[in-house]
């Protein structure tokens, strides 16, 4: 279970350009669910989905992960469970130019401390999963919109983490992909993985790959 | 275990990192090993002429006394050598004789001198290396010589100095005695100075000061003296092309200031990423750094090795005008390989520590920053 209490985000606090971006969210998540949080642009939804994953820190309010307190976490506990509990797919993929496709899929894992011959292994058999193996010496600039978000899916996997966050992941797919995408995170679910997804695509939060939906606007649930 | 596995991993992508933005990276070590490498070959060139300094003149006399007339160095009367020949502690006394010649015809000026023992006949002299590469053309295989009462002479040359003594023989010509009194015109009875050897060169000092009680016209230098006028010789001239390096040093750091420090809006982007993915502030730094200390080791390496290769197998090409000779008759000789490992460590501290620490600052700004910027780009 994800408990989220009160949670308030406001950015540039005290200046003239003072935006409130999330006004007090109580909530909770199942885990081994897919939860959709749905809602026009500048609800809120990406800015829950990073501080439910310890990419930034509330203004106010705590979330608990398991009954663990995660909010308040230091620096470096903050990006261990970043790393080891979440895995991101961003909307516009952020992959890295200029690596292959294997170094990127390797790179969260780097930090870990893992044999680098296991990161890989595990990079290898991730791509041979997602069907883009053929393409994992080449550059990830080189390659289509299909192609790089499954590299960041598989990237997002690679420290099998138990929670899936994904922002706006259908944003650049075609109908066909969107639906691939959406049977891949269907199999996630069946692994027994948390997934929560920002989406305002309705082939998404229609698909009965959704188990719930979290509707917001103007920084609150509605 | 753990630690070694991530290094390794920094590393690795630290590599590919760097290989994405090979022109940048590549331009940057250059410069940077072009920098090392002048640093190093003066230190290289400036430590070696002085090794070469001390060993030439290990086997010279312990003392040379000369006369000072006027406050000048004066001709000394060979007379003199018998009253420092009774001081006790000397083995040997020798009068001198040495001057400069200079040659019209190549506008330079050559060291002459008559060695202790000349078995050669009274036409002939014995050069050094640089004498018949600067001399211009021969007459017969003759060297023309203009006497100091106007006179021409021909003397013929009959052998030639090696290399390896280069540094000191360069432009010397060896003659009898009585040739050389002929060009120089020094008179009979005189020499330039007076070489001495010390049985025990503990006693040199004291018998320094008798010399100048016996004979208070002279002004007797000591071997050690000579050998630290040498080193200050050297470590000036060092010291000048350093000075002048500061300036290349300054617009490198300057240079790499702006290359290394200012990070691109993509580079930006990709510590966010990383930060995003799971990677901590340290994790980021720890990457940074392994791609300062790549490029600024690399470049150490590479510049010192390439100084060495300069300094001992090319014979200072770049510098030896500025750093040995003098005139325009510049010796041609190699170096002795030596190297002063503090002077290097100076060195590599120096520049490769500086430019560590300039890549690691501007991404440590960066890298606090909050990762889910990345989830807005």
């Amino acid at each position: 279970m994800i408990q989220l209490s009160g949670i308030k985000k406001t950015f540039n606090g005290g200046k003239s350009n003072e935006f409130k971006a999330l006004r007090g969210i109580d909530l909770e998540v199942a885990l081994n669910e897919v939860s959709v949080f749905i809602g026009p642009s500048g609800s809120g939804k990406t800015t829950l989905l990073s501080i439910l994953g310890c990419m930034s820190r509330p203004t106010s309010g705590r979330i608990w992960l398991s009954g663990r307190e995660i909010t308040s976490l230091p620096e470096r506990f903050a990006a261990e469970t970043r790393r080891e509990t979440f895995g991101f797919i961003f909307q516009n993929y952020n992959l890295i130019k200029g690596i292959s496709v294997l170094e990127n899929t390797m790179l969260p894992a780097y930090p870990t401390g893992m044999k680098y011959r296991v990161i890989r292994d595990r990079a290898v058999s991730l791509l041979e999963k997602l069907g883009i193996m053929s393409k994992s010496e080449e550059p990830v600039e080189h390659l289509s919109g299909g192609e790089q978000q499954r590299v960041a899916i598989a990237r997002a996997l690679i420290n099998t983490p138990s929670i899936i966050i994904a922002d706006e992941p259908t944003a650049h797919l075609d109908t066909e992909l969107a639906q691939g995408l959406l049977d891949i995170f269907a199999g996630f679910r069946k692994e027994g993985k948390t997934i929560l997804i920002a989406s305002h695509d309705a082939l998404v939060f229609e698909s009965p790959v959704a188990d719930r939906l979290i509707s917001m606007r103007d920084g609150k649930i509605v | 275990m753990i630690w070694i596995e991530r290094q390794r991993a920094f590393l690795d992508f630290t590599l590919s990192s760097l290989w994405r933005r090979k022109v940048r990276n590549l331009s940057l070590l250059m410069i940077y090993a072009l920098i090392i490498f002048l640093l190093s070959s003066v230190i290289f060139f400036t430590h070696a002429l002085r090794k070469e300094a001390e060993s030439v003149l290990k086997d010279s006399p312990e003392m040379i006394v000369q006369r000072v007339v006027g406050g000048r160095h004066s001709l000394i009367p060979i007379s003199y050598v018998e009253k420092i020949d009774q001081i006790r502690g000397t083995s040997s006394v020798r009068p001198r004789l040495w001057g400069y010649y200079f040659h019209p015809a190549s506008k330079t000026n050559y060291t002459i001198m008559v060695p202790e023992e000349f078995s050669q006949p009274d036409d002939t002299v014995e050069t050094g290396a640089g004498v018949l590469r600067t001399w211009g053309p021969l007459w017969k295989g003759k060297l023309y010589f203009k006497t100091h009462d106007g006179e021409a002479i021909l003397l013929k040359a009959i052998n030639t100095m090696g290399d390896e003594t280069d540094l000191v023989s360069a432009d010397l010509i060896l003659m009898s005695e009585s040739t050389f009194r002929k060009i120089s015109g020094i008179p009979e009875g005189y020499a330039n100075d007076l070489s001495v050897n010390i049985r025990n060169e503990r006693e040199s000092q004291t018998i320094m000061m008798k010399t100048v009680k016996a004979l208070p016209d002279t002004r007797p230098i000591l071997k050690k003296e000579i050998i630290r006028t040498y080193i200050s010789l050297f470590d000036w001239r060092g010291g000048y092309v350093i000075v002048l390096l500061w300036g290349a040093l300054l617009a490198f750091f300057i240079f790499a200031w702006d290359k290394a420090t200012g990070l691109s809006a993509e580079e930006k982007t990709e510590i966010g990423i990383l930060k995003g993915i799971g990677w901590d502030t340290s994790d980021v730094l720890m990457m940074k750094f392994w791609e300062g200390v790549v490029i600024s080791l690399s470049a150490f390496f590479l510049g010192v090795i390439a100084a060495y290769v300069h300094v001992y197998f090319a014979s200072a090409t770049f510098f030896e005008h500025a750093l040995k000779g003098w005139s325009i008759l510049y010796p041609k000789f190699s170096l002795r390989p030596s190297v002063n490992p503090y002077q290097l460590a100076i060195l590599f501290f120096l520049t490769v520590v500086p430019y560590t620490l300039l890549t690691i600052v501007p991404t440590w700004k960066v890298a606090i920053t909050e990762p889910d910027l990345v989830m807005r780009h």
